[in-house]
């Protein structure tokens, strides 16, 4: 989330798109009621499914699954149509003022660079035009043909109403509907805030769907603006937390880009990733990577990271390539590795296409499952009958099984989607021999340790030489590892005139206070300020609210800086006066900026200065125009791998880009993907609240309010299939099948698209063969095996099914 | 015990069990069923070790008594189908009652009284028992409207039937020599002759 | 789930006055229909507060589950897709007791104190009063008490009582994650319920209301409703609940009628000895007998 949870209160008009937040965000869920109930806020619901937020919403409007990019151009289109922009914001705040590359093109359905070999994108010309004094060229009249705005009216043009509803199966009177309400919020006075989740980042073009609404927020001027903002609801208490601190093999912790093969040194590594300004007077946060990154490898590497060995540059692993997690079975399922660690994963159900997964498994030598409940994937080489039909014998995988506490067992925090750090207090021992997931770690860390101590090895350095400080090496302490998080002076730090600023060893009071010369060490630049000198700050629970807005700046503490509301300065027009003055978040009081948050900005920066509010570009706006992405700088509606039309509307005669033209297929994958003809239907996976995930299958209290596998059916299809509710029915995809309870309802709309018709098979994914739920399949059994291109996110919310009665 | 051994048999000791059996059921049946219905005497279910140990019994001995009433009927329904001479005798009941028999009709075995409350008892019986199975909750599950509707047919027809079994009690204890039929299954001569001159003839054979 | 610490204004088959001395404030918990997402924390709540578990049961092809009141489900949301003015409504209404200001079940109930209304307006059932006839369930018209298969008890919420004798609000309300479900003086609660129907009306629910139903003197839980003009389609509430006629007769005039009726029938046939005498066998006749005897 840009903002958070109470945020939500402050909006005028609440968008939910891409996620369900009802039922799988309930406790969050009260702030949209709050807004309802107490400013009147209107609540739109546009989803393949009547879900339960649209239950609780003002205006429904139902949509395919995998559209959501056509849904949302066709917003932008209606708003440059109609001309629902904040102009003043959009003119100062975004790059709509930049000039491109004149090389840079788009034809049919592909951009300039398109590599058709490797489904990849030379992005040369994606780029601004340069001035000579080497800043980027901007027409502040906006008329230029190559600036953003003019490019991005013509891209998006061609999403005319008839077009979005003819691909989305949005009735158009829906659609411009839903369009009037948001262009409402053009004004400055109104905001409206957007709350998607897993409904739009897994498809294999996610991130385009989230980089569409930004845009439209952008163009609404909801960037920055209480109420407003782009809010992801993240799916566990923590998982802001798990992404914060690293998951992914591409980051370091705090987002740090890691090292690949390329970077063949500490200086290609460093300075590939410390960008330059490319406009005047803007902060380019990001050039203070050198910073980040040192006093992370003076906090693993301690006194061994020096500037002599490029502050252990050496000892980070350089992948080889791609490790996401579809990256991993891959490479598991082609018996390329050996082992596996499982810590609260559980990817026999979680990852897609339980075939291949299954059978990637089989191929390891041994598989540790860490988890406070015995997983299907720790059982995934026993015969469960239909539900897991495998051949025990077949199978040489060698499983370890430790038991590990459940967060409600040990210190801890969580960080929610709001990137508030919370403290957790341990409120019972764990059952058994459960241990904590740290004090497993550290078990393992030091047995390792030891044997590369003894017996040496290949690289014994980076495991010899790590940091590990703790009171009880195998069994660190929360406290501790928050506070090596935080970070430390490692020598007294002073001034320019040689004052002390920070004794040695104090707590760091923020991550301005790092530096690059080895003097601090710091786990995450972006948590640093959370357990100070003053204590650990994500202890407090004070929640006084000055403002009324919400912004509880002593209840624990926000990443980053304990800032609530990310881009604020934009909250402000041009010359610091706030858009909306019922909505202050800051002001520039003549000499700082000031307010109900942390500025998100240099302090003293005068608004004459022109310091842009986007701090983390190198040109302090936000991008209309994006080249980070990996397929395309403009989004573009491309149909899932799985489509029903068999074809992209937008481009019918051109297969090439039916779908994600830069989204990754593995060989074998491409082949397994269903076709229309065998498999008419549309099936998309979700949530239901009464569980949470694989997990509380396992809880008697979830069992009961949800016991069993179903599939959700339109009244019309089950008619057209002779299926009655209550009736046990098979759907397959072309990797597999389950069998799971109909659900008939009218909540599953039936779709006229490309003016023919489209069903939905709406399929729950909690369900396995272990747990106190009545034993099942598993959802994943039919999803297919292809994700994001930018994030690899599996694409389990669109791809095709055939329905029978069992 | 023989007393005279002219006396006229009336009953049976097949018939007189049966009665009591059906007598002693009504008395627990009435106990436990006026607890349920009126607070004032709910202290009754301790005579059957509590509230719960009545609601328990209160059922199995309605079939107990429905079974045996059952019996009873076919033993006895024939002598109580009504006939000419028995309108006559309920015509003229209200001498009877206020203690004249010299004008009464001359009787059968039963006199008119008796057969209407036969007749009486055997309704309540069904009311009452098919009733008391829709409520019946810990075999059966009937619609709720049903068993609003049986709670009350219960009730009445218990309250009817209770009324019924007072005028049968009474008029046996003031009926002098009556109570003894069913005892000892005995009646003297001149009592049958008194009060069931009909019957007394066909026993006897005399006038 | 007895705690006595609360007064009595009525008990079960109790004919005398309860200790009205005290001026207890009435409670209410407003179950907004229009605000629940149907998540089933309340039922989670109750199920833990309660110490409940009834079965894993089954999908049905509906997502009510347990699928009925039972001895262990004490409260239930049930779902009805509806279609009103051409668009699709899912209506969601959590099921439970009322807690009547003239409560049904304890009017029909035989056993003394097996069911209590508090003065607060709670109806509670006490398990150890209860002699397990099911006449309760007869005079409920939400049909909400349950018998027991295992105790032959009969259950049902208990507006979490206990927790409301030391100013708890009930679990249900406590874990409701939206502010569906409120808890607190009926008369704020109705003063709140107001403001959400205004605000229901501007949406454009023009039938939006109150449901409170005065047939059982109003009740102590009370819903908004989108469509307060048809309670019908929310699973089938009843539009006008009362205590069934029948209910009412047999627990009302029934019951003195009667009494008296068999008192005068007694007390008739006692007098009707004394004034009377005994009808025994003439004289005459009795003489007769003796001569023959003699013979």
């Amino acid at each position: 989330m840009t903002n958070h949870w109470v945020d939500i209160k402050n909006a005028d008009l609440i968008l939910i798109m891409g996620g369900n937040a009802a039922e799988a965000h309930t406790c969050g869920f009260k702030w949209v009621q709050e807004a309802k109930h107490g400013r009147r806020a209107k609540l739109v619901v546009v989803d393949p499914r009547f879900t339960r937020s649209a239950a609780v919403a003002d205006y429904y409007a139902p949509i395919r699954a995998g559209t959501d990019i056509a849904f949302l151009a066709g917003v932008i289109n209606y708003l440059l149509e109609h001309d629902k922009l904040q102009h003043e914001y959009v003119k100062a705040y975004t790059n709509a003022a930049f000039l491109i590359d004149p090389g840079y093109g788009f034809e049919d359905g592909l951009f300039t660079g398109y590599n058709a070999e490797k489904r990849s994108y030379d992005k040369a010309t994606w780029r601004y035009q340069m001035g000579e004094d080497g800043f980027a060229m901007v027409d502040e009249t906006l008329q230029d043909p190559n600036c953003v705005f003019q490019l991005m009216k013509k891209h998006f043009a061609r999403y005319d109403a008839d077009t979005v509803s003819s691909i989305t199966g949005t009735p158009k009177d829906a659609f411009l509907k839903v369009c009037e309400m948001i262009a409402e919020c053009a004004a400055p006075d109104r905001v409206m805030t957007i709350l998607y989740a897993l409904g739009w980042t897994q498809h294999s073009v996610g991130s385009q769907n989230i980089r569409t609404m930004a845009m439209i927020q952008l163009l609404l001027g909801n960037m920055g603006m209480a109420g407003g903002g782009i809010n992801a609801l993240r799916g566990h208490a923590n998982v802001q937390g798990v992404t914060d601190m690293c998951p992914f093999t591409a980051n370091l912790p705090g987002y740090l880009s890691a090292p690949t093969e390329r970077d063949v040194d500490v200086q290609t590594y460093v300075s590939s990733r410390t960008p330059k300004a490319i406009r005047p007077n803007q902060m380019n946060f990001p050039q203070n990577f050198p910073k980040w990154w040192v006093s992370l490898m003076k906090a693993w590497y301690g006194d061994a990271a020096t500037a002599d060995n490029g502050w252990a540059y050496d000892w980070l692993p350089k992948p080889d390539g791609a490790y996401d997690v579809l990256a991993m079975f891959e490479r598991m399922h082609q018996g390329r590795m050996n082992g596996f660690f499982c810590q609260g994963f559980n990817p026999l159900a979680s990852v897609a296409h339980k075939g291949k997964v299954s059978a990637a498994l089989s191929k390891l030598k041994y598989l540790v499952v860490i988890d406070p409940l015995a997983t299907d994937t720790s059982e995934f080489w026993k015969n469960h009958g239909e539900f897991n039909d495998v051949d025990p014998r077949q199978i040489q995988t060698e499983v370890f099984r430790l038991p590990a506490e459940l967060f409600a067992e040990h210190d801890g925090t969580f960080t929610n989607s709001g990137r508030v750090i919370q403290w957790h207090w341990k409120a019972a021992d764990g059952p058994g021999e459960t241990r904590g997931d740290l004090e497993i770690i550290a078990q393992l860390y030091t047995r390792l340790k030891a044997m590369y101590a003894k017996d040496g090895g290949a690289l014994p350095d980076p495991v010899l030489n790590l940091t590990w400080p703790y009171r009880q090496p195998t069994k660190p302490s929360s406290d501790e590892v928050l506070r090596e998080i935080n970070g430390r002076a490692l020598r007294d730090l002073t001034d320019a005139n040689g004052n002390v600023l920070v004794k040695a060893g104090d707590q760091l009071a923020g991550f301005a206070q790092l530096r690059d010369d080895g003097s601090t060490a710091c786990g995450n630049w972006i948590y640093s300020g959370c357990y100070s000198q003053a204590g650990n700050l994500t202890q407090r629970r004070d929640n006084a609210d000055p403002s009324g807005l919400g912004q509880t700046l002593n209840w624990g503490f926000a990443w980053p800086a304990n800032r609530r509301i990310i881009y604020n300065r934009a909250s402000c027009d041009p010359s610091g006066k706030p858009w909306d003055a019922k909505r202050t978040l800051l002001r520039w009081t003549g000499t700082a900026w000031a307010g109900n948050d942390i500025p998100d900005m240099r302090p003293n920066a005068a608004p004459e200065e022109n310091v842009g509010p986007f701090i983390m570009t190198q040109e302090g706006v936000a991008r209309l125009f994006a080249p980070g992405m990996a397929e395309g700088p403009f989004p573009e509606h491309y149909e899932p791998f799985e489509t029903p039309l068999g074809k992209n509307p937008m481009h019918p005669d051109k297969p090439q880009v039916t779908s994600n033209p830069a989204a990754r297929v593995y060989k074998g994958d491409m082949e397994l993907f269903g076709k229309a003809d065998e498999f008419p239907y549309v099936a998309t996976t979700y949530r239901l609240v009464e569980h949470f995930h694989f997990w509380s299958k396992y809880s008697k209290i979830n069992a009961i309010l949800q016991p069993e596998h179903f599939v959700e059916i339109s009244e019309e299809l089950a008619a057209e299939k002779g299926i009655r509710k209550g009736d046990m029915v098979k759907v397959r995809s072309n990797r597999g099948y389950l069998k799971a309870v109909a659900v008939v309802t009218k909540r599953i709309p039936v779709l006229t698209v490309d003016g023919r018709k489209v069903h939905t098979v709406g399929i729950p994914l909690h369900y396995g063969f272990k747990g106190e739920t009545k034993p099942g399949f598993i959802t994943n059994t039919l999803t297919p095996f292809v994700g994001d291109a930018n994030s690899q996110t599996p694409e389990y919310k669109a791809f095709l099914v055939n329905i029978e009665k069992a | 015990m023989i007393r005279n051994p002219r006396d006229l048999q009336r009953y049976t000791a097949s018939e007189r069990a049966n009665h009591w059996v059906v007598g002693i059921c009504f008395i627990l049946l009435g106990l436990s069923g006026l607890a349920f219905f009126h607070p004032a005497f709910f202290p009754l279910v301790h005579l059957f070790g509590g509230g719960v140990w009545a609601r328990i019994l209160h059922p199995w001995i309605g079939v107990v008594m429905a079974l045996f009433f059952l019996i009873m009927f076919f033993r006895f329904a024939r002598l109580n189908l009504m006939g000419a001479a028995d309108w006559d005798w309920l015509s003229k009941v209200r001498k009877m009652v206020d203690g004249d028999d010299h004008d009464m009709p001359e009787q059968g075995k039963y006199n008119g009284g008796q057969k209407l409350l036969f007749w009486g008892l055997t309704l309540s019986m069904v009311l009452i028992t098919v009733s008391g199975v829709v409520m019946w909750r810990s075999w059966f599950d009937f619609p709720v409207e049903l068993v609003r509707l049986a709670v009350v047919v219960h009730a009445a027809a218990a309250a009817f039937m209770i009324g019924l079994i007072f005028v049968h009690v009474y008029a046996a204890i003031w009926t002098r020599g009556t109570i003894r039929a069913m005892l000892y299954g005995t009646v003297t001569r001149a009592w049958a002759k008194q009060h069931h001159r009909g019957w007394y003839r066909q026993i006897t054979g005399k006038n | 789930m007895a705690l006595q610490s609360l007064d009595i204004a009525r008990r079960s088959a109790t004919t005398t006055e309860a200790p009205q001395v005290r001026n207890t404030t009435e409670v209410a918990k407003l179950i907004d229909v229009s605000a629940c997402i149907g998540c089933k924390a309340c039922q989670a709540a109750c199920m833990e507060w309660n110490d409940i578990r009834p079965e894993v049961g089954n999908n049905v092809g509906i997502y009510d589950n347990p699928q009925d009141l039972d001895d262990k489900t004490w409260t239930l949301m049930r779902f009805s897709e509806v279609e009103e003015n051409g668009k699709l409504e899912w209506l969601i209404r959590k099921d439970g007791c009322m807690h009547c200001a003239d409560p049904g079940c304890l009017k029909a109930c035989p056993s003394p104190g097996a069911i209590i209304q508090y003065s607060n307006g709670i109806v509670d059932f006490h398990q150890e009063n209860c002699i397990g006839c099911g006449y309760c369930v007869t005079g409920c018209p939400f049909n909400v008490p349950r018998i027991s298969k295992a105790d032959s008890k009969a259950y049902k919420c208990s507006l979490c009582s206990d927790r409301v004798a030391v100013g708890q609000a009930p679990a249900c309300a406590k874990a409701c994650p939206t502010g569906a479900i409120k808890f607190g003086a009926k008369e704020d609660m109705v003063h709140y319920a107001q403001s959400r129907i205004t605000d229901l009306k501007e949406r454009g629910y023009q039938n939006a209301g109150l449901y409170d139903p005065q047939g059982v003197g109003g009740t102590h839980v009370v819903y908004v409703l989108q469509h307060a003009d048809k309670p019908s389609l929310y699973a089938g509430l009843p539009a006008d609940p009362q205590i069934s006629p029948l209910v009412s007769l047999w627990k009302g005039v029934a019951k003195p009628l009667a009494m008296v009726a068999l008192g005068a029938t007694a007390l008739g046939s006692l007098f009707h000895y004394v004034m009377k005498g005994p009808n025994e066998v003439s004289k005459e006749l009795e003489e007769e007998m003796e001569k023959e005897d003699a013979k």
